[in-house]
C-alpha cells in the first residue's frame, strides 16, 4: 500500500453513515452486498459508477454519526482505495483503521473525476490535475503498525499467540 | 510542573496500569464491559471465531434492540446469531426480547455502568454512562470482537473540555435542550476525538434521565465521551442495581482542559434542531408555523419515565391532533412497567397515541414509524440527518419529550408553554 492512483469522489463536510450506508441495509456485515448500496440516498448513482481503486475526499467531520462498521465496509466493498478528509469523526476512523482502509487526514483541493497519486510512505499527495501537492503528517506508529499487520484481527491473533 | 488529570486522563490511566498518560497517547487499558446489539453483533461474532479462544464471558453484554422483534428475515436471522453466539459460549449476559430494552437504558436499569468504570459498546450513543461517571465509549464490531477476546482494547487518550451550566432553568427545559444548545454553539465536530466534561449547578440539579440525555448526545459533537462526575443523585439509582463495587473518579483541581465554556441556564429557551444537524437549532416557540406529519416519542435519549411523565402531563384531557400519529416507545420494560402503573399508558392512548414495545425501529429509519416522502417529524431521538428515519425527503426535527407532546396536539412545532396556556 505504498503508493496508490485513483479517481477523485468529491464529498463536503459532515458526511454521516447513515449517508455512506442506510439503516435498512443493515441486516448483514458483508462489504459486497453493503456495497451496492452505499449512499444511496444521496448520490444514488455512486454504487453503480464507482470503481475497484477510486479515492473518496471529504472535508469535515467524515463520518460521523452512527458507529456501524458496516459504513467502511461499504466502502472496502466499493473497491474505495483510501478516504481523504480535513477531519474524521472518530469511530468511522477506529473501524476504517482496524479494518483496514486507508485514512488521511488532509485538506486537499480536488473536484469530482480528478487523478491523485498518494505516496504514504513520504506522506505525499499529487493531484496530477492541478498539479499540486499537498503533504500529510503519517498516522502514529501503533496505527501504521495496525494497519500493516492487516488490521485489529491480525493483531489481536498475533497478542492471542504469545500470550 | 505536575498537572492533575481529568476524570477521562484518570480512567484511562487507571485502566491501562498508568500513574499519568496525557492527551494525544496511545494506550492500551482493560475494558469492564463490552456492548454489542443485534446489528453489530453479527459482524463482531464472525469476526470472533477467527480467534479460536473462549470469549471473556463476563465482561460481555448482548442486547437486541434495533430491530428486535424481527422486523423481516434478514433481522431474524441477525437475531438469531446473537442468540447462538450467546448459547455456543454460555455467555450470562444475554438479554431476550420482552426482558430488556434500547440497550443504553437496560445497561444503566441493569448496573453495568456505573462510576469509574471504562465500557465500550458497538453503538455510538454508549457515551451515555458517562452520566454516571464513566468512561464509555462507542466502538465498532471487529473491535468489539478482539476485545471479548482481549479483554483490552487501543484508545488515544482525549483531550478534555469543561462546560460550565449555572443556574435555575425555564420551565420546560429539559437536559434535552441543555445538550443541543451546546451542540448549536461548538458545531458537530466541536468535541471532535475529546472528552466533554460537565459541571455547575443545572447540571448538578438535573436529575439521572436528564444528564443522560446530555452525555448521549456528547456524540452528536463529535466527542468520545462526555461524563458528569457522580454525586449522591448517582449512587442512590445505583443501590441495589449496580454489578459489584465501583469507584467514583474526580478530576483533580489542576486538571488541564483545552478549552472551557460557561452557560446561563435561564438562556436555554425549548430547543429544537432542524434538518439536517443536531446543531442547526432554533427555539421551538419561533417555528411555530412548521407542521409535522408525526410525533415520536423514545429512544435512549429520551424514553425514560420521567420523559414518558412530561409528555402525558401535556396530553391529559386532549386529543393528538388529526394530521398527526404519535408514536410512543417506552426505552424498557423497566419503564414501560412503570408508566403503566403511574396510568400514564392510558393517558397516551386516550389521547390516541401508538404506544409500543421497546425497540430502537424508528429512531432509525428501520421500522415502526418510517417517513414517507416529504413528511415531517418531531422527535425525541438524537439524529436529524437526511433520511435518518426514512424517505431522502423526509424531515426530523429534534426536541425534547415536552414540546413532541405540545406539538403532537397542535399539529405544528410548539413550545409548550403555548398548550399549557392555551
Amino acid at each position: 500500500m505504498d503508493k496508490i492512483r485513483g479517481r477523485v469522489w468529491k464529498f463536503g463536510s459532515n458526511v454521516d453513515t447513515d449517508q455512506i450506508i442506510p439503516a435498512e441495509y443493515l441486516v448483514t456485515g458483508d462489504p459486497k452486498k453493503l456495497a451496492g448500496h452505499a449512499f444511496e440516498k444521496v448520490r444514488p448513482d455512486f454504487a453503480k459508477k464507482v470503481k475497484k481503486g477510486d479515492i473518496i475526499v471529504g472535508e469535515e467531520n467524515f463520518g460521523c454519526g452512527s458507529s456501524r462498521e458496516h459504513a467502511p465496509r461499504a466502502l472496502i466493498g466499493c473497491g474505495i482505495s483510501c478516504v481523504i478528509a480535513n477531519s474524521f469523526a472518530r469511530i468511522f476512523f477506529r473501524n476504517s483503521i482496524n479494518i483496514g482502509l486507508p485514512l488521511i487526514e488532509c485538506a486537499v483541493e480536488a473536484t469530482e473525476g480528478d487523478i491523485l497519486e498518494i505516496d504514504f510512505e513520504n506522506g505525499r499527495i499529487l493531484n496530477t490535475n492541478s498539479g499540486r501537492e499537498y503533504r500529510f503528517k503519517p498516522l502514529p506508529d501503533f496505527l501504521l503498525d495496525l494497519l500493516k499487520a492487516g488490521g485489529i484481527v491480525e493483531y489481536t491473533k498475533r497478542k492471542l499467540a504469545s500470550n | 510542573m505536575y498537572n492533575g488529570m481529568t476524570i477521562a486522563e484518570k480512567i484511562l490511566a487507571k485502566k491501562s496500569g498508568k500513574k499519568k498518560v496525557e492527551p494525544g497517547e496511545i494506550i492500551e487499558a482493560e475494558v469492564d464491559y463490552i456492548m454489542v446489539n443485534d446489528v453489530t453483533g453479527l459482524p463482531a461474532f464472525e469476526v470472533f471465531e477467527n480467534f479460536n479462544v473462549a470469549p471473556l464471558r463476563d465482561k460481555i453484554v448482548l442486547i437486541p434492540d434495533h430491530y428486535v422483534p424481527n422486523k423481516d428475515v434478514p433481522s431474524a436471522e441477525q437475531a438469531k446469531a446473537m442468540r447462538i453466539f450467546a448459547k455456543k459460549y454460555n455467555l450470562p449476559y444475554y438479554y431476550e426480547v420482552g426482558s430488556s430494552g434500547v440497550c443504553h437504558q437496560h445497561m444503566i436499569e441493569k448496573g453495568f455502568a456505573a462510576p469509574g468504570r471504562l465500557i465500550v459498546g458497538a453503538d455510538s450513543h454508549t457515551c451515555s454512562y458517562g452520566a454516571l461517571g464513566a468512561f464509555s465509549t462507542g466502538i465498532g464490531s471487529t473491535e468489539a470482537a478482539c476485545a471479548m477476546a482481549l479483554g483490552n482494547l487501543w484508545f488515544r487518550v482525549p483531550e478534555s473540555q469543561k462546560f460550565i451550566i449555572e443556574g435555575k432553568t425555564r420551565k420546560y427545559v429539559m437536559g434535552k435542550d441543555v445538550i443541543l444548545h451546546i451542540i448549536g454553539d461548538i458545531g458537530v465536530d466541536g468535541a471532535l476525538y475529546k472528552s466533554m466534561e460537565f459541571y455547575g449547578s443545572t447540571v448538578e440539579s438535573f436529575p439521572l434521565a436528564d444528564r443522560i440525555s446530555i452525555a448521549n448526545m456528547t456524540v452528536e459533537a463529535g466527542a468520545k465521551a462526555g461524563i458528569i462526575p457522580p454525586d449522591n443523585t448517582v449512587y442512590e439509582y445505583l443501590k441495589g442495581r449496580v454489578i459489584g463495587e465501583y469507584e467514583p473518579v474526580f478530576a483533580d483541581s489542576t486538571a488541564e482542559y483545552i478549552e472551557t465554556f460557561s452557560y446561563d441556564a435561564i438562556e436555554i429557551p425549548c430547543t429544537v434542531a432542524k434538518p439536517y444537524l443536531p446543531s442547526n437549532i432554533a427555539p421551538a416557540s419561533e417555528l411555530g408555523d412548521i407542521t409535522i406529519d408525526q410525533a415520536y416519542l423514545g429512544s435512549c435519549t429520551n424514553g425514560r419515565i420521567e420523559d414518558l411523565r412530561i409528555a402525558a402531563k401535556i396530553l391529559k384531557g386532549k386529543k393528538i391532533h388529526p394530521n398527526v400519529r404519535m408514536i410512543v416507545v417506552p426505552a424498557s420494560k423497566e419503564v414501560y412497567e412503570q408508566a403503566l402503573e403511574e396510568g400514564i399508558i392510558k393517558v397516551f392512548l386516550d389521547a390516541n397515541a401508538y404506544v409500543s414495545g421497546p425497540t430502537c425501529g424508528a429512531c432509525l429509519g428501520g421500522y415502526m414509524g418510517v417517513l414517507a416522502r416529504g413528511e415531517r417529524c418531531i422527535s425525541s431521538t438524537n439524529r436529524n440527518f437526511i433520511g435518518r428515519m426514512g424517505h431522502k425527503e423526509s424531515e426530523v426535527y429534534l426536541a425534547n419529550p415536552a414540546v413532541v407532546a405540545a406539538s403532537a396536539i397542535t399539529g405544528r412545532i410548539t413550545d409548550p408553554g403555548e398548550v399549557e396556556h392555551g
